[in-house]
């Protein structure tokens, strides 16, 4: 394999891995500070892509669209916060599991009734569409460094924002003992709906930003789901940082392992089954890295006493 | 009697009702909605060892689901095509084979998986089982043998000695006669020793340990009996259908069968079969009203799981086995 080919594969893992950071980014802090299991985060990433695409067709502008998407998830987040979710907290994971499924079937099939079954497309906007010259003459998508630079900059925002702001404080308080920051002031309540809209927020911008790459349709956000997941059991669950490692780990896995274990297999074996077995293998990879880590440390890696 | 023991009683009856009645109003299509509605609920059943007697959130069933189905479609694949199994076993149309195969390879499977999700509890675990049973549904649509992302069918419904399987109500009487055993057996098994040290671990596992019960170890007994039943009714369903693809491994599946013991009532013995009609017959009649009957499905979940948490056998028998 050429270096060529391989700095853009891992470019490509790296935005893949920013995206789900910025899932499971969302996913750990909900998790973290509610103690709250949202399976419904895919269908905030999946709202997300469809208010950009809907944006999008109204104003033809992607920057606008972008704005959309951030507000209908931030918007929907919070409602759905006040109305059900709130009802959760206090809850076992059974019952959380149940509602947020629950969510997903309303969300989904409310989602088809509104916009069809077909897939929507968006338009890469002008300034980002076609390729760049990276420094030793390698091409690689303007878009896709886009995705990167913003899933870097929300990254170091939300470091940021975690452990310099006040708002920030009190969501680490929130994590330590939420009765105690309850008793020192702090409404609780809006905090809870405050950090649930923030990580509605990061799943849609998620969603509008895969838009471009991949079809806009029903179900999108399952998948990714299920990888954020994977990311926050890696990383462990609660830290910002488990995530931001996991979801590289991830990003990184899965994206070498389609290129590289066909070709790996074909070293000795002939090329059709190499490209079978291989390709099987590599829709098995980052579960193996998981079940790997956690053999070794059944909290991740960041993560404290499960 | 108790009002669950006599609920035990009425709602496996009202199935077999319905199978009877339909079959002698020559309504075939309904007899098929209730040998659906029957393996469902042994799945359901299945599921129910883990997470009504052990408190295993396990959002993974579909693996053990669709390992029964796939089991099922490969021997008959391999029977129907006269192609051994590399080269060596033959492929069966053998209904109970099928069963025994499907009992062990789920089993196997819930083993391996257990083994690893149970190192972990609460949220991790859920979490985990979750993406191992999509692992397996990622398998199976890129391993192309056995069809791939588009399944494969099979031409006739297996055969078991001595009954004419192809007649509606000889299925649907060989799958409610398994679900009523198996209800028997897992009722043997909640109030054996075992089934009293998997409820001890549910309830407060560091006591259970204190007093010498091995939680890891039981949790994983009852975590791979619990994969052998609902990969049984994975053979069935996918013998039901002559068909089996790797929906049957989607995660959706593992919520349709959490949903359908959460409808009946969690941890009673006929909650999953009462869930299971509710589930086909709401489906029945609300896909009928409109194309979109997802809405209405979680709408009613939603309701169910914020305020009737009993489900219907909770709402008819009150909460008075249901003491934790």
């Amino acid at each position: 394999m050429s270096a060529a080919l391989l700095i853009e594969q891992l470019l490509n893992g790296l935005q893949f891995g920013v995206m789900l950071f910025l899932m499971a980014a969302g996913l750990t802090l909900i998790f973290g500070v509610m103690g709250l299991i949202n399976l419904a985060h895919g269908s905030l990433y999946m709202i997300g892509a469809f208010a950009a695409a809907a944006v999008a067709g109204w104003t033809g502008s992607f920057w606008l669209a972008l704005m959309g998407a951030l507000m209908a998830a931030a918007m929907i987040g919070a409602l759905v916060e006040m109305v059900v979710i709130r009802r959760l907290y206090d809850r076992d994971h059974l019952d959380q599991v149940l509602a947020t499924f629950a969510l997903i079937l309303i969300f989904s099939e409310g989602t088809r009734f509104f916009f069809g079954s077909l897939p929507l497309y968006l338009d890469t906007p002008d300034l980002l569409s076609g390729p760049t010259m990276l420094p030793g003459g390698i091409e690689y998508s303007k878009y896709r460094l886009f995705i990167i630079a913003v899933g870097l900059a929300v990254g170091a925002g939300l470091f940021w924002l975690i452990a310099r702001t006040r708002i920030g404080i009190q969501i680490r308080a929130g994590e330590a003992d939420r009765e105690m920051i309850a008793a020192l002031g702090v409404d609780i309540r809006k905090l809870y709906t405050l950090v649930f809209a923030l990580g509605a927020a990061l799943a849609g911008l998620a969603g509008a930003m895969i838009g471009p790459i991949q079809s806009v349709e029903v179900g999108m956000g399952e998948p990714v789901l299920i990888l954020a997941f994977v990311v926050i059991v890696i990383g462990g669950i609660g830290s910002i940082k488990g995530a931001f490692v996991g979801a590289l780990l991830v990003g990184l896995t899965d994206t070498l392992g389609r290129i590289m274990l066909p070709q790996l297999f074909g070293l000795f074996m002939d090329a059709s089954s190499a490209t079978t077995v291989g390709a099987s293998l590599a829709s098995m990879t980052i579960y193996i890295l998981m079940a790997g880590i956690l053999l070794f440390k059944p909290s991740g890696l960041f993560g404290g006493q499960s | 009697m108790r009002r669950e023991t006599i609920l035990n009683l009425v709602i496996p009856g009202i199935l077999l009702a319905t199978a009877l009645i339909a079959y002698a109003m020559e309504e075939p299509y309904i007899i098929t909605l209730a040998t659906k509605a029957a393996i469902l609920a042994l799945a359901g059943v299945g599921l129910n060892i883990a997470l009504g007697l052990g408190g295993l959130v396990s959002l993974g069933h579909a693996a053990f689901f669709g390992v029964g189905g796939y089991a099922m479609g490969i021997l008959a694949f391999h029977a129907q095509n006269y192609m051994p199994i590399w080269g060596v076993i033959e492929g069966t149309k053998s209904m109970p084979i099928i069963w025994l195969v499907a009992l062990i390879a789920s089993a196997l499977t819930a083993l391996v998986i257990g083994a690893m999700s149970l190192r972990t509890t609460g949220v991790y675990f859920i979490m985990i089982t979750l993406a191992f049973g999509q692992m397996l549904f990622y398998f199976a649509i890129s391993w192309p043998t056995y069809g791939g992302e588009d399944g494969m069918s099979i031409y006739l419904r297996n055969g078991f000695p001595g009954v004419n399987t192809l007649v509606p109500l000889n299925f649907f009487l060989i799958c409610f006669v398994i679900l009523v055993v198996v209800m028997v057996l897992t009722d043997r098994l909640g109030k054996s020793a075992f089934g009293l040290a998997l409820q001890a671990t549910r309830q407060n596992a560091a006591r259970a340990e204190a007093v010498g019960l091995a939680p890891y170890r039981l949790r994983l007994v009852a975590f791979t009996i619990s994969g052998a039943v609902t990969g049984l009714a994975g053979a069935l369903f996918a013998d039901l259908n002559r068909f089996v693809s790797p929906s049957m491994l989607s995660w959706h599946m593992s919520g349709e069968i959490m949903i359908l013991i959460i409808l009946g009532g969690i941890a009673r013995l006929s909650g999953p079969v009462a869930g299971a009609m509710l589930f086909i017959a709401l489906e029945y009649v609300l896909e009928d009203l409109s194309h979109y009957w997802h809405v209405y499905l979680g709408a009613i979940l939603l309701g169910v799981v914020l305020f009737a948490r009993g489900g219907v056998i909770g709402l008819i028998a009150g909460r008075e086995v249901a003491h934790d």
